[in-house]
């Protein structure tokens, strides 16, 4: 039986999470003080997930730049793919929160959502 | 002379909560006064996520939860002006302010809401040794220049400090190309929180070194190598600790400070432990009819809880102008202390005649304490005992203080707040 040390970044709570696994069965999650920290402990120990946010050139508005986020968390593996999809793309103003600026980022299924409004 | 209702300084996440609860509690004239061309505050180069967790329920990123709150105040049609300076403050609520377009106007309000936020403390105020070339930024500059601007502050990182502006701009900066070689922190604790060292140190294998600092910057133009030294209890570099790091970059994340000038132009008191100014459970200052909330009052880790704390204010300036506590405040407020092991505590007083039902306390510890007890003291006697796993100086703690309870307490002159080791 292996365990891991966790902490949660579920919330700015930061719970510290034990996880007890076998192989890729997980025994046991303790330390968490709600759900999320469950279910971020049990994709953590097998399969990690980050939300990547940056930022994408915006031409023709009030400003150079539109704050972008992934639309959920995709792999952590697959993170340096995306910021290469971000920095490759450029919008035109306007742009508003929720727009799509690239779809299925990098093979991962999630989308890539501008954060702020440019007009 | 124009006059508002109530004025308040500075739109950011503060600012605006305050506005919309002031509203809310049938205000009808109120003005927002912002220095940014925009509203919005350090939220708009916050993109990164974890903000609203409280308040919404659900992630969001900093423009995203500011733009929840600017929807709302323009469709309230709250007043507002940007790229305006507010230069004084009066004891008689007189708002000196400047824009391009006005020239200097000056404003007599009902009442005053300071929510100016915070700023970093600079490298003069740190001591470090070195040359001073290009490339030392704060943590809050160099956010600025990559997600507002699109300008990459520099390639070879190494960041001094481990507050959580610059644990989230090692990772951003890493997400954008540049090699982040480390995080060195005075304390033997990190100043950030624990989620921010997990999702933007450990993942991308960015070393923190506590109780470490910077002795040495070299560089005649630009930052060509910056050495860090491990120190001791004193906070003394260790002889023959140093390592020496090749990079064109310093960071620097070493902490907030409120932005009080104009508090004290306007003779606020001011907390030499928080540097915002001393505020009774309605969140008023020394000078009566001014009110504070935010960053300003003292520095959060939360937006959510800067949100909450704002919209108190706003419906303490509201209940100000609409003139329904004067006649109900008892003439000696409780006390509240900090003591073994808190910093300090905000609100600073609380009257139980007039303090709303539940008085959320926030406060700070000054050390690390594992598997401790919260203790609330009542006069000489503990009325309250909780657990905690760990205590840190970087999380801002809280207990709940009921009304009923302090009402019913005989002859309260004091609440203290204490850690306790059982």
């Amino acid at each position: 039986m292996e365990r891991k040390e966790l902490t949660c970044i579920g919330c700015p709570m930061g719970c510290s999470i034990t996880v007890e696994l076998e192989g890729d069965e997980i025994l046991s999650v303790s330390g968490n003080t709600c759900a999320v920290g469950d279910k971020y402990a049990r994709t953590e120990v097998l399969h990690p997930e980050r939300t990547v946010t940056s930022t994408v050139t915006v031409t023709g508005g009030e400003k150079q730049r539109v704050s972008v986020k992934t639309a959920g968390n995709i792999p952590k593996d697959r993170i340096e793919a995306c910021m290469e999809a971000i920095n490759n793309v450029s919008v035109s103003a306007p742009v508003k929160i929720g727009d799509i600026i690239i779809e299925n980022v990098a093979g991962t299924g999630v989308s890539v959502v501008a954060t702020k409004n440019i007009s | 002379m124009i006059n508002y209702e109530i004025v308040i300084i500075g739109g950011g996440p503060a600012g605006l909560a305050a506005a919309l609860s002031a509203r809310k509690a049938g205000v009808e004239n109120i003005l927002i006064l912002e220095r940014d061309a925009e509203l919005g505050g350090i939220l708009n180069q916050c993109i990164h996520n974890g903000f609203g967790l409280h308040t919404f329920k659900e992630e969001l990123t900093g423009p995203e939860y500011a733009w929840r709150f600017i929807e709302r105040v323009q469709k309230e049609n709250i007043a507002y002006r940007l790229n305006t300076m507010v230069l004084n403050i009066s004891k008689d609520r007189i708002v000196t302010a400047m824009n391009r377009d006005e020239g200097i106007i000056q404003i007599q309000a009902g009442a005053v809401i300071l929510a100016m936020g915070c700023r970093e403390r600079p490298r003069g105020a740190l001591n470090i040794p070195g040359f001073r070339p290009a490339g030392i930024f704060s943590a809050g500059t160099a956010q600025r220049l990559v997600n507002i601007e699109g300008y990459m502050p520099g390639k070879e990182v190494v960041i001094l400090g481990s507050g959580d502006i610059g644990l989230i701009m090692a990772r951003r900066m890493t997400l954008e190309g540049a090699d982040v070689k480390v995080v060195a922190e005075l304390m033997p604790y990190s100043g950030g929180l624990k989620r921010n060292i997990v999702q933007c140190l450990d993942d991308f294998n960015i070393p923190l070194k506590l109780s470490h600092t910077v002795v040495d910057i070299e560089g005649k133009d630009r930052v060509t190598a910056v050495t860090i030294a491990e120190v001791d209890e004193n906070r003394k570099p260790v002889p023959g600790t140093e390592e020496r790091y090749t990079c064109d970059t310093l960071l620097l994340s070493c902490g907030l400070i409120p932005e009080n000038e104009l508090s004290v132009n306007a003779g606020i008191e001011l907390s030499r432990i928080t540097n915002g100014p001393v505020v009774t459970d309605r969140l008023e200052t020394n000078i009566p009819g001014i009110f504070a909330c935010g960053n300003v009052l003292h520095v959060h880790d939360l937006v959510d809880f800067v949100s909450e704390e704002a919209a108190k204010a706003g419906r303490s300036a509201a209940e100000f102008v609409q003139n329904s506590t004067a006649e109900k405040q008892s003439s000696e407020p409780v006390v509240l202390k900090a003591e073994s092991g808190v910093r300090y505590t905000v609100p600073f007083t609380v009257d139980p005649g007039t303090m709303e039902d539940l008085l959320k306390v926030c406060f700070r510890v000054g050390a690390v304490f594992r598997d401790a007890y919260v203790s609330v003291y009542f006069n000489d006697e503990r009325v309250m005992h909780m657990k905690k796993r760990i205590l840190s100086p970087g999380e801002m703690e809280q207990v709940i203080l009921q009304k009923k309870k302090l009402l019913e307490y005989d002859d309260l002159k004091t609440v203290t707040i204490r850690i306790e080791a059982e």
